[in-house]
């Protein structure tokens, strides 16, 4: 995973030289439904509502879901033990009697839990809403986290 | 009982742009999904821009093409790695055209959690007007 960043460029989305391959895959994958984690495993992802980006640092794992329309009122996040639980609900505009054009924007009830790759610090998670985009931060665990082994 | 309400939400990938133009920037452009519906005095459409900034957002009506944009700040820090990720993140580009007259200077944008919401009240002369009948 290291050797993935030789280059980290400031722009999103060209962090290495080779995201941009990674990036075609992903797409090839969805195409054919056949996504694959990086060890060709076939991917969690069940295509349910919300998506989900798991990144790490050396500290935490990050969640990152976009929400858009959604209050912290209508999120319930639960975790137990190694698996978090994000579940609510998009309310319906009011202005239903209005004629519409065009309706792409879903509305309803969503939930989704995963397991985290690694044990968790469960007291100190933190979730933040903006803009639409929930972060969750999750402390790891003292065993998750990389120790740097001393060369005597 | 399968109202709106207790409908479960269905994954929709995000829609990449094959734009006419290519972009100045590099990185990804999304389609951001709308609602549009009329009522008699406005044209409503809103937008899911989820990461947008108020700052970042740019509306623009010309002739009779209407332009939404919105830039994004990546909210990844540097020292993280990928571990699943599962949708891109980018810029967001759509034009529509729109055929009512607007009053351009009424025109209202309100960015909430992520959803834009414009407000275009239609111009005098294309509201509809409910014409009264005499009958003698």
């Amino acid at each position: 995973m290291i050797t993935r960043r030789w280059i980290d460029f400031p722009a999103f989305g060209f962090k290495s030289p080779f995201s941009d391959l990674d990036r075609m895959k992903r797409q090839l994958d969805q195409l054919f439904g056949q996504a694959t984690d990086e060890k060709g495993y076939p991917a969690r992802r069940a295509g349910v509502f919300p998506l989900i980006n798991l990144t790490e640092n050396k500290n935490n794992y990050f969640i990152r879901a976009e929400l858009p329309g959604v209050s912290a009122e209508e999120l319930d996040i639960q975790s137990t033990d190694r698996n978090i639980a994000i579940t609510g609900h998009r309310e319906t505009p009011a202005d239903e009697s209005a004629g519409y054009h065009r309706r792409e924007r879903e509305f309803g009830r969503f939930s989704r839990a995963f397991t985290l790759p690694g044990e968790i610090e469960r007291d100190k998670i933190d979730a933040t809403l903006k803009n639409g985009i929930l972060t969750i931060t999750i402390p790891k665990a003292e065993e998750a986290k990389p120790k740097q082994i001393k060369i005597r | 009982m399968d109202t709106t309400e207790n409908k479960e939400i269905q994954v929709m990938g995000k829609h990449e742009v094959a734009g006419p133009a290519e972009q100045t920037k590099p990185g990804p452009v999304f389609v951001p999904a709308v609602d549009i519906y009329e009522t008699q005095e406005n044209i409503i459409l809103t937008a899911d821009m989820p990461g947008v900034t108020a700052e970042d957002i740019s509306i623009d009506l010309r002739e009779n093409t209407l332009t939404l944009s919105g830039d994004i700040a990546p909210y990844e820090s540097a020292d993280e790695e990928d571990i699943a990720i599962e949708y891109e993140v980018g810029r967001y580009f759509r034009q529509f055209t729109i055929s009512e007259v607007i009053d351009q200077g009424r025109i209202d944008a309100n960015l909430k959690n992520g959803v834009l919401k414009l407000t275009l009240p239609k111009a005098e002369k294309a509201k509809p007007r409910k014409i009264a009948i005499k009958s003698d």
